[in-house]
Parts: structure tokens; C-alpha cells; sequence
């Protein structure tokens, strides 16, 4: 393997090299930014915060044993850090270095990885096309006029096009699922609790999930490994251990996956529908048997997201006034008009739009028509889950209803943007884990995705479905010296 | 539905925020929309359902006492727009008073 093809690698595949001591973690952080990084960067703009002498010095001080030993990993700007700033691509954390590293950060720095950098998101992760960054829109590798969705639109993009083989962004309405679909990347929304929110700026509480993106399922599941686990800094964490993943290629002989086709009867992509009626054919052909099942439709999951996570949202925001981080309205006179013209000042237009909303529905003489209202819908579409789940492992359903869509196509109508989420809202009001897997690429060579949701700790089912996805429902690839093939975007 | 200026303004001086004065009606109009989205939630049954919160049964507690991860008052301020000597600095918030 030369020096400059390592970035092309798994990242099973570097740590297992960099473990036997045949390659240091500094080369692999030099091949990304000399390589990839080099070539696409400058068009795709992923990587918000980075720095050559910090990311040298993180690889010369990762361990060498780890699961991960060696990998470098960019994370979502979202995500505390000591060794980068930390500013949700706000202005209104211009400049703001934590004091501590998330545990999720903590967990891959001790399992060997090298963080390199923070990558691009809409503003505090609210939006699905990463156009609401103060640092300005990722472009989707597959094709630079449109976007890599969002908001974990530059950690997919970077994956997708080499920079790093695995970077963790957040989901809390399918914001590593939709990037993830968009880029051709897998991505990973493990259960509600599964991973550590200690250090992830909280959005919307009761939705928001860390979740891993990665070229291959295995790369997620090694991942998924290194993080999952209770956190006594999250009152929130899931008790007990995490499920074992290590089986994710044990094959779905037997796997009942659901179908709910009346999800796509209207306003689906005829080509993403196309690529569900393959992904079940090739699952079939793997063993597993296909149970058509009737759920409910996605909208009732958008009207109730759209009140949960715009109510907590405005609550979680309420902490950035200008007092103890990041910038401050130059003019004021007293408390009130400092917080209130460094908020108005700080923050872009989608965050004040969603904080409005929050706080209308959270606003006396509203509450138990809008937010409650909203909490007793997600215990409706749990039920819908439960029921499904009774009857199979795992449900087969889009990703997104769209490919990718253009820049500037979605980002002045809020409505139509959320409308992105249909399909990846649900798995976050129910706290079920969700997978998207890349399954092709359409006639105008745009990634095509399935999502595979499960129910609580069925992470281990999504991977092994995953898998054979990506195998193309091969059982005779279904081993580790056969490595699925990239869809690598090229230059256009 | 639609939300009136005068609410709009409310909401905003609840949030701490100051929209332009150009801006209302179309913030306003952008707010509306997404409530009539929400309200189709009105079209389903909610029979029976309690609100779902996640908020764990029992709040797993640590032991209470220093865990070496403390913040001192130096390195919690160290990203303040403006601090002295540990403290974050605020413009005055009681004025006029006599000693």
C-alpha cells in the first residue's frame, strides 16, 4: 500500500496496521491532507476547525493499541473539544475553546484515534443541508452545485470523499442519516442514550443521539463499540451494557425486516423507490424474509418533532447571552440589552426562527395544545414501532424522499426544508436506533441510501441488515477479505 | 393559523430576541406556517397516550464529592468575553445605590 493510497483504506484495516507497528499514526494523518484533502477541500469546505501542528501532535500522542489506533476522525463542530474551538458554526460561540472533551471524545481518543479537526453543520444543528453555517455551506462531493444535507453535512462529505474513514456527527431529526444518504456514506443513530450526550451542545434533549458515519458498516460497529456504554456524566445514558456488534457479519439468515410500502406511495423519488425494491431483493436473497406491515405516515412525526425539539431548543439556548462564552454585543446598556442584542446579533436566522417557535409553544395558555400535545403524539408512534416490531427485526424504508437537492433550492422556505426529514424524525421521538446504507448511485450518478430502523438496542440486527446491503446481498462476500467497494465521488 | 405582530413581539422580548422592525411580518408568516404544519396532530388519536419524556425513572446519582474533574474559576472564564480575576463581567444590573 503506497503512503499516498492509505486514506482509501478502512479503518479496520489502518488500525490493524498501525497496531502491528507497520504504519505510524502521523503518516495517516499527513496521507488524508496531502492527499484528499488537497484535491477537494478547497470546493467541498467540510472542515471548519483544523490546524497542522495540533493534528501532528494528537497523532504522535495516540495510543497504539486501541480499536481504532491511529484513525484520524473529524467531528462535528458540536462536539466539545479541548485541542480545537468548539463553536456549533455560530457566531455566538465565535472563538470557544471547552474546558473539557466530550466522552465520546475522551472514549476515541483512548481507543487509539487522532482527532484532526471539526467539521461544518448548520447552525447548532438545525437544518438538513448545511447552508445555516456561519462559516458558510459544505458542497456535496457527488456533485457541487448541490448540498450534502445536513446538519452533519461536513462530517459525511469529508468521509465521502476520503478525507477521513470515520467521523462522528449528531442526530436529532436524522442528521446523520440524511447527510449520510446524501454522500454515500453509512450512518448510525444509535438508541436514545446509547452513546454519551456529556460534551454534545444539546439541541432538542430528549432527541439528540451522537452517531457515527463511516464508509463501511464495520468501521461503524467499531465505532459504535468504542463509544457505546453508560456515562455517570449523563443522567440520560442507557444502564446496563451495550449490545455486541462484533457479529455484524454474521450474516441475516432468517432476519424479518418490515415493509412499509404505504410510506412511499406519494412523493417518493422513483429511483430511491427503485433502490428499496433492490435492497429487499438482495436481502431476500441473503436469507432474510420481507414482512409487509402498514405504519404510520411520516407527517404526524414532522408536526410533533418540529414542537419537541423547537421547545427544548429554546430552552437549551437560553444559555448563550454573552456572559461566560464566546461573543458579546460590543453596545449595551444593561443585562437585558447585552443578552438580547448579543442573541439577536449571534445567532443566524433558522436558530431564531426555531427558538421563536419554542418559545410560542412553550409560552403560557400554549403549552397543552403544542408541546404536550406533541409528547403524547411520540408515545403514539412508539406504539406504531412496538406494533411493528412485534412482527419483525428491523423496518426497510427511505432515507430521505429526495436526492440530493440543490443549494439555495430549500434554504428561504422552512416548511419544505423540514419536510427532508420525513423519513428519519420517527427512529428519534420513539429513541430507536437507525442505520441509512448507501445502495447504489442514481442515473445522474447522485448517491442512492436505504435507512433500516430497529427497536431499542437493536443495533446488532441494523448492522448485520446493513452488511449485506453493502455486500449486495452476497452471502460468499460476507467475510472480512471482502471489502465492499466505494462509490468515490469524482471530480465534475 | 395565523400569529399576529403583536404576539410575535411578545414571543421575541420572551426570548431575548430583537427582530427588525421590517422583519415581523415575515417572521411571522414563517412561524404560522410550521403551526399549521403542527397542527395535524389534531387529526390523530391520542386516546390513552401520556406524554413521552425519556426522562429516566431514577436519576442516576454520583457520589457527592470532588471527582478531580473540577473547573476552576481561571480556566471557567477563560472563554468569557469579559472577565477579572475569575469572575465574569456583567454591565451593572442595580444602579443609584446608596451606600
Amino acid at each position: 500500500m503506497s503512503a499516498n493510497g492509505l486514506w482509501r483504506e478502512s479503518a479496520a484495516a489502518l488500525a490493524a496496521r498501525v497496531r502491528a507497528g507497520e504504519l505510524d499514526a502521523r503518516d495517516l494523518v499527513r496521507a488524508a491532507w496531502d492527499g484528499p484533502g488537497a484535491e477537494w477541500e478547497a470546493d467541498v469546505h467540510a472542515v471548519v476547525h483544523t490546524d497542522p501542528v495540533q493534528r501532528e501532535s494528537n497523532a504522535a500522542a495516540a495510543p497504539r493499541t486501541g480499536a481504532l489506533a491511529g484513525v484520524p476522525v473529524l467531528l462535528k463542530d458540536n462536539l466539545c473539544t479541548t485541542d480545537f474551538p468548539t463553536t456549533c458554526c455560530s457566531r455566538i460561540l465565535a472563538g470557544y475553546r471547552p474546558p473539557y472533551d466530550a466522552t465520546v471524545v475522551e472514549r476515541l481518543r483512548a481507543a487509539g484515534a487522532v482527532v484532526v479537526g471539526k467539521a461544518n453543520m448548520d447552525e447548532f444543528a438545525m437544518g438538513s443541508s448545511t447552508e445555516y453555517s456561519c462559516a458558510g455551506p459544505t458542497r456535496n462531493p457527488h456533485d457541487l452545485t448541490r448540498v450534502p444535507g445536513g446538519s452533519s453535512g461536513g462530517a459525511a462529505a469529508a468521509v465521502a470523499y476520503g478525507l477521513v474513514p470515520v467521523a462522528l456527527g449528531s442526530d436529532t431529526g436524522g442528521s446523520v442519516r440524511q447527510p449520510a444518504a446524501f454522500c454515500g456514506v453509512v450512518g448510525l443513530k444509535p438508541t436514545y442514550g446509547r452513546l454519551s450526550r456529556y460534551g454534545l451542545v444539546a439541541f432538542g434533549s430528549s432527541l439528540d443521539q451522537v452517531g457515527v458515519l463511516a464508509r463501511h458498516v464495520e468501521d461503524v460497529a467499531i465505532t459504535y463499540g468504542v463509544l457505546a456504554g453508560p456515562d455517570p456524566f449523563d443522567a440520560t445514558s442507557r444502564p446496563g451494557p451495550a449490545p455486541d456488534v462484533t457479529g455484524f457479519d454474521a450474516g441475516v439468515e432468517g432476519l424479518r425486516f418490515g415493509w412499509p410500502a404505504n410510506l412511499w406511495q406519494a412523493g417518493v423519488d422513483a429511483e430511491i423507490v427503485a433502490g428499496l425494491e433492490r435492497s429487499a431483493v438482495a436481502l431476500e436473497r441473503a436469507g432474510a424474509v420481507r414482512v409487509p406491515i402498514t405504519f404510520l405516515p411520516g407527517e404526524y412525526g414532522i408536526a410533533a418533532y418540529y414542537l419537541v425539539a423547537t421547545a427544548e431548543a429554546s430552552s437549551n439556548l437560553a444559555r448563550f447571552d454573552g456572559v461566560r462564552y464566546g461573543f458579546r454585543h460590543p453596545e449595551s446598556d444593561d443585562v437585558f440589552s447585552l443578552q438580547t442584542r448579543t442573541r439577536s446579533a449571534g445567532f443566524g436566522a433558522e436558530v431564531q426562527r426555531r427558538i421563536l417557535l419554542g418559545t410560542y409553544a412553550l409560552s403560557s395558555g400554549y403549552y397543552d395544545a403544542y408541546y404536550l400535545k406533541a409528547q403524547r403524539a411520540r408515545t403514539r408512534i412508539r406504539r406504531e414501532f412496538a406494533a411493528a416490531f412485534a412482527q419483525c427485526d428491523a423496518l426497510l424504508m427511505p432515507a430521505t424522499p429526495t436526492l440530493p437537492f440543490r443549494l439555495g433550492e430549500k434554504s428561504d422556505d422552512p416548511v419544505a426544508m423540514y419536510l427532508s426529514d420525513l423519513f428519519t424524525i420517527g427512529a428519534n421521538l420513539a429513541g430507536i436506533p437507525g442505520l441509512t446504507v448507501p445502495v447504489g448511485l442514481s442515473a445522474d450518478r447522485l448517491p442512492l441510501a436505504v435507512q433500516l430502523l430497529g427497536p431499542e438496542d437493536g443495533e446488532p440486527q441494523l448492522l448485520r441488515l446493513g452488511r449485506a446491503l453493502e455486500v449486495g446481498g452476497d452471502r460468499s462476500r460476507l467475510t472480512r477479505e471482502h471489502r465492499t467497494e466505494v462509490a468515490w465521488p469524482s471530480r465534475r | 393559523m395565523s400569529i399576529p405582530r403583536e404576539e410575535v413581539l411578545r414571543i421575541a422580548a420572551l426570548a431575548r430576541l430583537e427582530i427588525p422592525a421590517d422583519a415581523v411580518d415575515r417572521v411571522a408568516a414563517q412561524l404560522s406556517a410550521v403551526i399549521d404544519l403542527a397542527a395535524q396532530l389534531d387529526q390523530l388519536d391520542l386516546e390513552g397516550c401520556e406524554p413521552t419524556t425519556f426522562a429516566p425513572a431514577e436519576a442516576p446519582l454520583r457520589p457527592d464529592a470532588p471527582d478531580g474533574r473540577q473547573l476552576d474559576a481561571e480556566r471557567a472564564t477563560a472563554s468569557a468575553p469579559e472577565a477579572e480575576d475569575g469572575h465574569f463581567l456583567v454591565p451593572p444590573i442595580v444602579e443609584h445605590l446608596e451606600p
